[in-house]
């Protein structure tokens, strides 16, 4: 599938690079931006938002059983990037983008595509927790009730209930389902978009800072479905905490400015970053 | 002194004042520097601006209300003896006679003794009340604004105070709304009680009957009148809920599409294009009613064999719908513009279509202002006179049946008030009766619809 060789180049770093922006030369993502076995394959995308140039030529895959972390400064185009994996961007007026973004080989910008399933496939966590004003219960349910996944109330009840577990909250919720969900604290109604979206069982589950909310222990249960996720399918998390990246993911993607400037095991990037840049960010030069 | 030129000078005086207290504020605080004051020069200025002309406007309000009292109690306890005893509706006639001389005006008749001196008298009082007045509040005013500037130091909390005149203000603004509402219901409920009187509160509220036509003399051949509203509030019901039959959809559809569907530059052509319907005068829309949709739907009624009345329910509901729809369209397109953006990538997020975002998430989101818009446009169908009058004739005829002519509740008051009856008699009377009544349909409806929503507002924050 992939027809681009694998780029490596080993960045020397100067004296020079001290501030933020990057020449010419740095354009270029440092690292293999391949996967074995991809789910997801963009290339050379480029997002503008009006005439803010927010993507610039990212190429990057994201394979089967695995988790990739985007991880960089503020405002570099993380939430931008995964938003196009399931073009949730298409409901931004101002937004267009250009490139190419394979999922299992298709074009998911073409014209065949059908929308709507490709965001049942690939689900979605928002950086800013968004509950329906709906009960709990029918938060969860939403998902399952459009696509018809749950024959009968029983089976619709198993899957609220599976899910809401999974995403460590049920046993705070489960005597108050009827709840309305934006009557939680901030915590839990992360928690409870968790839930919503692995209700639909995505193929694909990209998640935008999913635990920036959370205490530790609800922190630790979000990062064990995680791992458990990753069993069956795909995840793309975003994250401002390295530790984080460095317990959950497989690979680690370093963006800046809107050119993604480093991709690679995570373990590499962590231990040996090749680029000043990632550097610089992970050892918290800035950031 | 005229009190005209009283006001407008506590006006003007507010205006000093503020700039005097500003003045003297920024001066103390460049005396006291070392303390940082508590509130900006601005906010003194305002609060002596305030506190310096409030307690003159209140004295003046109180003149208003009681010089009137004052001086009629004055002048006719001086007249003489035969006539202080006069019941009170003749000497009622007297005094406006008195004002009427006082002021120049022409006089019912050629003024009598009494009168002359009564007027010389309703002039003197007018004049030492009027000199009074400006003496006094000139006075309150000069105290209060010493007061008010004594109190200008770098400590004091002007800023909270003047805070504290502008929630005060607020308020007033806002209980104005609501004594009017009661003002307006209690003197129909005062008409009405009278009109009770006549005709019992049974066979109006359940009589199926109504023609008021009242012999206005003895020897007429009229008749005495049936005062059954039953027919009316039919009437009423039936154009109305035509109207909401046509309005609700065609409403809440277009508001769907432009608010979600609509490219910004489409909304941008046909919002304003909706909204002019609004502007239309309602005779207009009657014409409309009357000359092209009701002889359209006679056409039509009878190619397919339907019996349709020149004037029918029908073409007035369906009209009056027409006009009724940038209320409904307006208002939603708002609402659902107001639900948070986040709501709809979430349900686009988890692979809903649009129309299904629409269905189970912004509708409910946005039900509570939808359901404010269609109350709203339900009170203008109520309320609405003209097109039925146009268009649905006068008859009134208790039936459900649209192709027939109907009247209104609102119809029917029109046609009780601009006959020349007397003010007292029950066809009059009937009027405020019918008000009263349509009055209450509408608060009930109000409340109903509030609980409504409530029960099932779905809440975003
Ligand atoms: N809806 C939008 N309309 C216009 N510009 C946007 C929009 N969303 C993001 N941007 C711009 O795109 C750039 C990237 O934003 P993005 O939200 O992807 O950053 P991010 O890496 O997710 O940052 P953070 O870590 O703070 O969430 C920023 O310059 C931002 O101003
Ligand atoms: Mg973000």
């Amino acid at each position: 599938m992939s027809q681009s060789v694998p780029k490596t180049k080993t960045h020397v770093p100067d004296e020079t690079e001290n501030d933020l922006s990057i020449g010419e030369s740095e354009h270029k993502t440092v690292g293999d931006y391949t996967a074995k076995e991809p789910i997801f394959q963009a290339r050379n995308v480029n997002v503008y938002y009006a005439d803010n140039h927010a993507i610039k030529d990212v190429s990057l895959d994201v394979g089967v059983n695995q988790v990739i972390s985007l991880i960089g400064p503020s405002g570099c185009g993380k939430s931008t990037f995964i938003r196009c994996l399931n073009r949730m961007n298409d409901t931004i007026d101002s937004a267009r983008i250009t490139g190419e973004i394979l999922l299992d080989g298709e074009d998911i910008y073409s014209r065949e595509m059908d929308v709507v399933m490709l965001r049942a496939r690939v689900g979605i966590v928002f950086q800013k927790p968004n509950p329906f004003p709906k009960s709990i219960f029918d938060n969860v349910a939403y998902g399952p009730r459009i696509h018809g996944l749950a024959r009968n109330r029983a089976e619709l009840d198993d899957i609220v209930q599976s899910s809401l577990e999974r995403a460590g909250l049920w046993s705070e919720v489960k005597d108050r389902l009827t709840d309305p969900g934006t009557g939680l604290s901030g915590g839990q109604q992360q928690r409870l978009c968790i839930a919503r979206t692995i209700a639909v069982g995505p193929e694909v589950i990209l998640m935008d800072e999913p635990c920036s909310a959370l205490d530790p222990i609800a922190t630790a249960r979000i990062e064990d479905l995680i791992d458990e996720l990753k069993q069956n399918f795909a995840i793309v998390i975003v994250t401002h905490s390295m530790q984080q990246a460095a317990r959950v993911s497989q690979r680690t993607a370093y963006f800046h400015l809107g050119y993604l400037a480093e991709v690679g095991d995570t373990n590499d990037i962590f231990t040996n970053p090749q680029h000043k840049l990632t550097e610089d960010y992970i050892t918290g030069r800035f950031g | 002194m005229n009190p005209s030129t009283v006001f407008i000078a506590l006006i003007g005086f507010s205006f000093l004042a503020f700039f005097v207290g500003r003045r003297k504020a920024v001066a103390r605080q460049l005396a006291s520097s070392g303390i940082k004051p508590h509130s900006l020069p601005g906010y003194h200025g305002g609060y002596v601006a305030l506190w310096s002309v409030i307690p003159g406007l209140l004295l003046f309000t109180l003149w208003l209300i009681i010089k009137p009292v004052f001086i009629r109690a004055q002048v006719l306890a001086n007249l003489p003896n035969e006539i202080s005893v006069l019941p009170e509706g003749q000497l009622s006639l007297i005094y406006n006679d008195i004002r009427n001389l006082a002021e120049g005006n022409i006089v019912s008749s050629d003024p009598t003794v009494y009168v002359e001196a009564a007027a010389q008298q309703y002039i003197n009082l007018t004049y030492i009340s009027d000199l009074s007045l400006a003496v006094s509040v000139l006075v309150l005013v000069l105290v209060a604004l010493a007061w008010s500037m004594r109190r200008v130091q770098p400590e004091m909390r002007a800023r909270n105070k003047v805070e504290w005149a502008i929630q005060a203000l607020l308020m007033c603004a806002s209980t104005i709304a609501i004594f009017t509402t009661i003002g307006i219901f209690l003197s129909v409920l005062f008409e009405s009680l009278r009109f009770f009187q006549r005709v019992p509160l049974f066979d109006f509220l359940f009589g199926l009957d109504w023609s008021p036509q009242t012999a206005i003399r003895e020897d007429q051949v009229g008749s005495s009148g049936a005062f059954g509203a039953v027919p009316l509030f039919a009437g009423t019901l039936l154009i109305s809920s035509i109207a909401m039959l046509v309005a609700v959809p065609v409403g809440l559809m277009s508001a769907i599409y432009l608010s979600e569907y609509a490219s910004s530059k489409m909304r941008a052509i046909a919002k304003p294009l909706l909204e002019v319907l609004a502007g239309i005068p309602t005779v207009v829309y009657g014409y409309f009613a009357a000359l092209t949709v009701a002889p359209l739907f006679r056409g039509m009624g009878e190619n397919i064999g339907l019996t349709v009345s020149s004037e029918s329910a029908l073409g007035a509901g369906v009209v009056m719908g027409i006009m009724i729809i940038p209320f409904i369209s307006s208002l939603s397109d708002d609402v659902l513009n107001a639900v948070p953006q986040a709501l709809r990538e979430g349900s686009f997020g988890l692979g809903a279509t649009h129309s299904e975002t629409i269905r189970l998430v912004l509708l409910p989101a946005a039900l509570p202002g939808i359901v404010g818009g269609i109350l709203l446009a339900v009170s203008r169908a109520i309320g609405e006179t003209m097109i039925v009058v146009m268009a649905a004739g006068l008859a009134a005829n208790l039936t459900i049946n649209p192709f027939e002519a109907v009247t209104t509740v609102t119809v029917q008051i029109v046609t009780l008030l601009v006959g020349d009856q007397e003010f007292d008699s029950a066809k009059t009377l009937a009027a405020f009766a019918l008000g009263l009544l349509l009055f209450l349909t509408t608060l009930i409806l109000n409340i109903i619809a509030l609980r409504v929503v409530r029960r099932y507002r779905e809440q975003y924050e």
